[in-house]
């Protein structure tokens, strides 16, 4: 089984165009008659779901921000009467507020059919033992894998993450052949393997679908080696569905964007404008099949760019290239958005740091490690090592419980941490990926 | 009748304690006592000096992170047990030592020891009390 929808993955590209552009209007009209918040910005703009006249059309339409989630938090952009929802998921905010998401029935159906065609893509069919060790619960990761693995009649894993030598046990007892995590998260498993004293040959794995974090070629080929396995990039956002925006094809060449779902867009970020195929930019996606929570031109934030021309597996959707950067100053920690203005934030409501503060990513044996350098100001200063030492802990605790990830807080002399034009640089990643 | 303690947030890193001893001895700050607590991640240096205001502004200037505490500055018979003798005087008042340094190098009959403690008010009262002496802070900034 090479597809999981042939007609739809292979489909002649004017044809695809047709359906996406009859969506694109359904969408601009459900969202102007059902989200107040959409038609007031349309309104703004002075446009109405009839100027959409073609595909073109689209940038004419307003984007979509976290901002604007935020501000509309938990409900106000959904589409659909609360009833109507049968899922919410969400991903962390910087504010303390998640960003909400919800899925009707219908959705979740979408959900499962992209992650159906990502999950086929990489191998998998109905013979197939899905060992899903992405975290299941508000994070769409676990259970949107899930609900492909089904789809496709897969015997499904649903382990979650944690206990990594348990996982490795279960995955030679039950026979697992597809492995389901982030990228980082495989590599810990092959290594507690070694210690475990468990061979590659034990194991019945043959790819894995990896995802949620940013990583390298290099580190696919050490995935491969020594897990034995064919490992494939996957990609997606809560805001536009969970993992199943886009998917590697057997060749790597970029991820096939779902396209008939999911309408991508490549746009400068700082002027907006729309860039032409293989420039990079910022991603822009509309969904235009999706019920619960429409989105209009949502801003990623990830920069990449796209190739149009048609790939050797066959299929005609649009490729993404591996995201090669932020617009803004996010990093993903284990799968955990991290932006440095949440440190801040907890710096300053501790009310005595003066937020002079910096983050080191680094990752020790391939697991992500977040250290945070705080300069010690003379207010926040004693001559007891016992109050420094509380103080370290107030700090750590305070972050943790922000950031849901553990942390290390070190306290360093002020004016120690790199500033450059005056403004400090907030973080340094030294993740080799 | 206390003594004024600067003390200094240092990393540990190399360097820097040579840094701060440096930067007193270019503004001919005598040291006449001194210690380092450590972490870790970090140290805090505490200098008794013959020009406390001097080094707090000087030690400022140059970036780093420093405060005056009053400490309390005692001279014990320098035998066995001389220093047990006051640490039980305190004890029984039941005043705890945030902590506590020897002078370095001095050569006299007595020791001399800098106090950190809780009640530092009730620590002098029982202590002159108790006739243990304590060094004025000009006897102390001249050692």
């Amino acid at each position: 089984m090479r597809y999981w929808d042939e007609h739809i993955e292979c489909m002649d590209r004017s044809t695809l165009q047709e359906i996406q552009f009859k969506r694109l209007v359904e969408t601009v009209k459900r969202v102007y008659t059902s989200v107040p918040y959409y038609r007031k910005k349309m309104q703004e703009r002075g446009i109405i779901p009839e100027d959409i006249k073609s595909l073109d059309d689209l940038k004419k339409l307003p984007f979509t921000t976290k901002q604007d989630l935020r501000e509309n938090y938990p409900y106000g952009l959904f589409a659909v009467p609360l009833s109507e929802i049968v899922r919410i998921h969400a991903s962390s905010g910087t504010t303390g507020k998640p960003t909400v998401v919800g899925y009707t029935k219908h959705d979740i159906g979408i959900w499962s059919e992209v992650m159906a065609r990502t999950l086929v893509a990489a191998g998998a069919d109905k013979h197939s033992f899905v060992q899903i060790a992405y975290g299941y619960g508000l994070f769409t990761g676990g259970l949107g894998v899930h609900y492909g693995a089904e789809r496709i009649g897969a015997s499904v894993i649903p382990i979650s993450s944690g206990n990594t030598r348990r996982q490795i046990q279960l995955m030679v007892d039950f026979g697992t052949t597809v492995l389901a995590c982030t990228p980082s998260y495989a590599l810990y498993l092959a290594e507690t393997m070694e210690e475990m004293g468990i061979d590659k040959s034990q194991l019945k794995l043959k790819s894995g679908v990896f995802g949620a974090e940013p990583w390298s070629e290099n580190m696919r080929k050490e995935i491969e080696l020594k897990l034995n396995i064919k490992a494939y990039d996957i990609y997606g956002l809560s805001e536009i569905i969970g993992p199943g925006v886009s998917f590697e094809c057997e060749y790597q060449c970029g991820m096939h964007i779902n396209e008939d779902h999911f309408l991508p867009e490549i746009i400068n970020p700082e002027t907006g404008e729309v860039l032409g195929e293989g420039e990079y930019g910022e991603l822009v996606f509309t969904t235009i099949t999706k019920e619960g929570l429409p989105l209009i031109r949502y801003r990623t934030r990830d920069i990449t760019t796209l190739h149009y021309d048609r790939c050797k597996c066959g299929r005609t959707l649009v490729r993404m290239e591996k995201v090669i950067g932020r617009t803004d100053d996010m990093i993903i920690i284990r799968g955990v958005n991290v932006f440095p203005s949440q440190i801040e934030s907890v710096l300053l409501e501790m009310g005595e740091v003066e937020p002079h503060y910096q983050l080191i990513v680094d990752r020790v044996n391939n697991l992500d490690v977040l250290e945070v350098l705080v300069e010690v100001s003379e207010r926040m200063f004693s001559d007891e090592v016992k109050k420094l030492e509380q103080l370290e802990k107030k700090i750590t605790k305070a972050i943790e419980e922000t950031l849901g990830i553990s942390v290390k807080v070190r306290l360093v002399e002020p004016k120690t941490l790199e500033r450059s034009e005056g403004k400090a640089k907030r973080v340094i990643d030294k993740r080799k990926i | 009748m206390f003594v004024k303690q600067i003390s200094v947030f240092l990393e540990n890193k190399s360097g820097r304690l040579a840094e701060v001893t440096g930067i007193l001895g270019k503004h001919d700050i005598d040291i006449s006592a001194l210690s380092i607590a450590d972490t870790t991640d970090f140290g805090i240096l505490r200098l008794i000096v013959n020009k406390p205001d001097l080094a707090l502004q000087v030690l400022k200037e140059n970036g780093f992170t420093v405060s005056a505490t009053d400490v309390i500055a005692i001279a014990v018979e320098d035998k066995p047990g001389g220093l047990a003798k006051v640490l039980e005087i305190l004890y029984r008042r039941d005043i705890g030592i945030e902590y506590m340094y020897a002078f370095v190098g001095k050569v006299t009959d007595q020791a001399l020891v800098i106090l950190k403690v809780e009640k530092a008010d009730e620590a002098i009262e029982v202590l002159r009390e108790n006739n243990v002496k304590i060094l004025p802070a000009e006897e102390v900034y001249a050692l």
